[in-house]
């Protein structure tokens, strides 16, 4: 699977069990309209830090705004 | 001393103002108006839950309040109706405030009688100028062990003491909190701002963007939140709208990362984190852009905070320590040299002292303390679990998150698929029992978990 579709699915997976609405998807969505908390996006963090191995914040420079800059973290930190 | 008449201590109205979602209040206008009108005289002595949900309308409460009542409990907007009556009982509460229609809150304060607190919008003439009858306490509710909170008794000049004593900064200061006034690290921001200038109060029906947009307006000069508000300001995109002078950290580990961060968003700003916990008061302010403290703090003579490290924990000495807890098997708050234990596990490296978690194994998520025993209590009542051991694991954007490591009863479940189906009981459970942020986000089965000589689970620091 690849990295944006990993990301998406654990989006939808911690939506689901938040019992938040999440909005769909795209790339200019900013991810604090997504309908998702702070807590929701701890769990996505952690769980792809289990898929992926790696957690890029630890390095990020700046913190991701839209889910786009989300997507871009993980896929720049996996090549 | 009591709160409006040290802020009218001049001879001349409190000139700020406090900034709700949804109106404002000058200071000034209290001298003459009131959100409880005449019925602030039928509360004069009494002990009263102040449990209006909106931030503002408990603002005003607590202004009027002191001075008049024997007792206020500063009832944080989460506190549960399962909780409510241990608070009810153990404060001795005799009334209650509420901005919420008849209904709504009728559970957690049956018995008790109810008074509606005005919207800042209909404030009703005072009628008698006010005084003060009272040595106020202020009780503020901390999470216990077993999910019930501990309600810990200040006074006025506990809780101020951090600040009273310096002189009024040059200039009007606005300060912003994302922290909620009614949990420690929100009240000292809220009281900070009642003597010297104006208080933007936030709002759970609002987003980060919004009130940063609103702090904006207002001029926010000082800001204040926990890591985990912050890191929550820089995915907003939104920190560009404010220019304060003034950021500050507490409430949770404020890491070399978010500093960072802070940093570079705020060039202009001085980046300022502080400990303080709601037991032990305000310990001190770092301002020098860098995680942890300098080891010189500790044992510093002369000092306003004695601050002390025993064990690998931190304590705490100060005029801002809580007096005790109230109910009738409440804990010792101090050792017999007058000191608090935090609790926060600390370790020296470099010449200065680092955070390293909490003793005992209580996590913070996003500034709201996880006690282990709590979530083990409901993990361990599923019938094939043998004992568990609830942990933290790091979290960029919480600080932690909750995991737990589970030991099955043999037989309870063989195979990878009915292990799966005990796990999903367990979550099923703990979601149904505890608070989101308490849940575990995994649960490993393991073979064993290590217990100690005195036959106690061994805890990692969390």
């Amino acid at each position: 699977m690849s990295v944006r579709a990993t990301i998406t699915s654990l989006f939808e997976q911690v939506a689901r069990e938040q019992q938040r609405k999440l909005s769909p998807l795209s790339d200019d969505l900013k991810l604090l309209a997504s309908g998702l908390d702070s807590l929701s996006f701890a769990l996505i963090v952690a769980r792809l830090e289990d898929k992926l191995g790696y957690d890029p914040f630890d390095t990020a420079e700046s913190f991701p705004v839209t889910f786009g800059d989300f997507v871009r973290l993980y896929e720049s930190h996996s090549r | 001393m009591w709160l409006w008449g040290s802020l009218t201590a001049s001879g001349t109205p409190p000139s700020g103002c406090l900034y709700g979602a949804g109106a404002r209040i000058e200071l000034a206008t209290l001298a003459g108006a009131s959100s409880l009108g005449a019925r602030l005289e039928a509360l004069r002595g009494r002990t009263v839950l102040v449990a209006a949900r909106d931030q503002l309308s408990a603002a005003l409460a607590l202004i009027e309040l002191d001075g008049v009542v024997r007792r206020m409990v500063l009832c944080p907007p989460d506190l549960s109706a399962e909780h409510a009556p241990a608070v009810m009982r153990d404060s001795g509460a005799d009334a209650y405030l509420t901005d919420a229609g008849a209904d709504a809150g009728a559970t957690a304060v049956r018995g008790l009688e109810g008074l509606h607190v005005s919207s800042a919008a209909a404030l009703r003439p005072l009628g008698l100028a006010r005084r003060r009858s009272h040595d106020t306490e202020w009780i503020l509710l901390t999470s216990g062990t077993s999910g019930a909170p501990k309600l810990v008794q200040h006074t006025l000049a506990s809780l101020t003491s951090a600040f009273s004593a310096q002189e009024a900064p040059p200039g009007p200061l606005v300060w912003g909190t994302f922290y909620d006034i009614r949990r420690y690290g929100g009240l000292q921001i809220f009281l900070r701002a009642l003597y010297h200038g104006s208080l933007v109060l936030s709002s759970a029906a609002e987003s980060t963007a919004d009130f940063l947009a609103r702090a904006a307006a207002a001029g926010v000069t000082h800001i204040s939140g926990t890591p985990s508000h912050w890191r929550r300001a820089l995915m907003s995109g939104a920190t560009a709208r404010i220019s304060p002078r003034y950021v500050r950290l507490s409430g949770e580990i404020a890491d070399q990362a978010i500093l960072d961060s802070l940093r570079h968003a705020f060039p202009q700003a001085t980046v300022a984190h502080a400990f303080a916990s709601t037991e032990a008061g305000v310990g001190f302010e770092v301002r020098d852009g860098l995680a942890g403290f300098p080891a010189g703090l500790v044992g510093a003579p002369g000092a306003a905070v004695d601050i002390d490290v025993a064990g690998g924990t931190l304590r705490l000495r100060s005029a801002g320590n809580a007096t005790g807890y109230l109910g009738a098997h409440a804990p010792a708050l101090k050792d017999s040299d007058g000191f608090i234990d935090t609790g926060d596990r600390v370790e020296l490296r470099d010449g200065r002292y680092v955070f390293i978690g909490r003793s005992g194994g209580v996590i913070n998520v996003g500034g709201l303390k996880v006690y282990p025993e709590e979530v083990e209590a409901i993990i361990n009542a599923h019938p094939g679990v043998r004992i568990s051991l609830v942990k933290a694991r790091r979290s960029p954007i919480t600080g932690a998150v909750v995991t737990a490591e589970v030991v099955l009863i043999e037989g309870a479940a063989t195979g990878a698929q009915a292990e799966e189906l005990v796990k999903g009981e367990i979550l099923q459970a703990c979601r149904r029992a505890l608070a989101a942020h308490k849940v575990p986000m995994s649960i490993r089965i393991v073979p064993a978990l290590e217990v100690s000589g005195s036959g106690k689970l061994v805890r990692p620091d969390a």
